[in-house]
């Protein structure tokens, strides 16, 4: 899909129901990666139950949401977890769902592979576990390894491999395109973005602009590798990557968490990103009704952008981006291939907004079980 | 994608919304997904969307045309038609 203006324009004023919503089934997990979007961890006890689970799935048939990407937490931790993923499939929701692998044993492998509509993303950080597991955890690298071993094993078909690019591992790019060539796996490469635990990594580990720009070409040259549209700002560098090339943010994107609050996107949970709730309203009053929404989708000024002769490629980037960083949501995004989101942050010497609202992190660490 | 969904379009012959595909109206037309390939495609005009959700009551696709639009924007609707059979939106009946 090319960059189509009217398209876009439209898009910008929200749709009648989301094309790319995720849903983080739990906050639970057994990991505890340095960079979590969603601060993960310990489940909430106010998590939906598998009732609400159910008619949660019914209404986003019902809105003819073709299908919906599962997160978490790890969202295997769920014990209904394969209940919930064939109720979905069942009713036409096709499922991708996201994943460290852990808990995918050859049992497990087989039953997934037995499901339609189901895509699987296991999720590693680095092309070898010493750089993999320094985000991840000790012992992550292997345990995702052994999972992609046991999807090819029961002839899974093509699933995707998905990294969050990083200063430490850009250098790995050709290896991960090796690693996704042995396992017949699609490579999904998204950005680290300052969310969640995110925001206390994103100054050591962002990519230097040197990184983003070999990125930008790297991708340029392979529109297979799938990005979730999530490099749009590095489009203001020449051509625009594939996608739509716009922050989708409550427009065609958005995020339901695990008690069902709905936010405009996976990465801004924050108390001001909040549309409602799904077990108040149902989401498809919260997706068309919500104050906050509508006003995502007012034409938004291009602030500090509007003499930006790349404005129309790059739209001033990610509002997570920005507003985790302290930015004001008019300034450019802070990893501006110009410069100018240094700029601005050196100009505001912002305190990052540490707090994401619902913080699960576990306070001590634990170790992976091996099985 | 199977063989058999390629095939060639052709105005005179009967065509259909493929039954793996689910159409969603939106404010600038609809889209469709095909549960199938799982390819999304964004159809850009309300009338196209009301043309191909009523091809199953024509004998054929100039039929339809004949009856539901004008001579002069014929030609555009044809392009649009069988770019919909490629991208397996449409399929033979
Ligand atoms: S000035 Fe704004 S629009 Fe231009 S490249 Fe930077 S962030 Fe993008
Ligand atoms: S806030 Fe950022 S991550 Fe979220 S939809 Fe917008 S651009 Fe994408």
């Amino acid at each position: 899909m090319g960059a189509d203006t009217s398209l876009r324009n439209r898009f910008e004023r929200g749709l009648a129901a989301p094309i790319c919503l995720t849903w983080e089934l739990t906050y639970a997990c057994n990991l505890a990666c340095t960079h979590c979007l969603s601060s993960s961890g310990r489940r909430d006890p106010n998590e939906l139950t598998t009732a609400q689970a159910k008619a949660l799935i019914d209404e986003i048939a019902a809105m003819q949401i073709f299908y919906v990407n599962i997160g978490g937490g790890e969202p295997m931790m769920r014990r209904d977890f394969f209940e919930l993923v064939e109720h979905a499939v069942a009713q036409h929701v096709g499922v991708k769902f996201s994943t460290n692998g852990t808990r995918i044993d050859a049992a497990a492998a087989q039953r997934l592979a037995g499901i339609d509509y189901l895509d699987i993303q296991v999720s590693i950080d680095g092309a070898d576990a010493e750089t993999s597991d320094r985000i991840r955890g000790v012992g992550s690298y292997k345990a995702a390894r052994r999972a992609m071993d046991h999807l090819a094993d029961a002839r899974f078909g093509p699933f995707k491999i998905s990294v969050v690019m990083t200063r430490d591992n850009i250098a790995q790019l050709d290896a991960f395109e090796r690693l996704a060539a042995h396992y017949g796996a699609q490579l999904r490469l998204t950005r680290l973005r300052p969310s969640g635990r995110g925001v206390d990594v994103w100054e050591s580990l962002r990519p230097t602009s040197a990184q983003n720009r070999e990125l930008y070409h790297w991708l340029l040259e392979r529109p297979h590798v799938l990005t979730g549209d999530s490099f749009f700002h590095l489009s203001a560098l020449g051509d625009p990557l594939d996608g739509l090339n716009l922050c989708g943010a409550g427009r065609v994107v958005c995020l339901i968490d695990p008690v069902g609050e709905v936010y405009a996107c996976p990465f801004v949970i924050h108390d001001e990103f909040r549309a409602g709730n799904v077990r108040d309203q149902g989401f498809g009053a919260v997706w068309r009704e919500s104050e906050l929404f509508k006003s995502l989708r007012e034409p938004g000024s291009a602030g500090a952008c509007s003499s930006c002769g790349s404005y129309d490629a790059c739209r001033g980037g990610c509002m997570a981006a920005k507003f985790f960083t302290g930015l004001e949501l008019t300034d450019p995004d802070p990893e501006c291939v110009f410069g100018h989101g240094e700029t601005a942050l050196a100009k505001k010497r912002v305190v990052l907004r540490r707090v994401p609202s619902p913080d699960h992190s576990r306070r001590v660490a634990v170790a992976i079980s091996s099985r | 994608m199977s063989l058999s969904t390629i095939r060639v379009f052709d105005a005179s012959a009967p065509w259909r919304v493929s039954p793996q595909v689910s159409l969603r109206d939106e404010s600038f037309g609809a889209l469709a997904y095909n549960h199938d390939n799982r390819r999304l495609v964004f159809l850009k005009s309300a009338q196209l969307v009301a043309l191909i959700r009523q091809l199953d009551g024509y004998e054929s696709v100039n039929d339809a045309l004949d009856a539901l639009i004008p001579t002069g924007q014929r030609e555009r609707y044809v392009k649009a038609l069988a770019s919909l059979v490629t991208s397996e939106i449409l399929c033979g009946r």
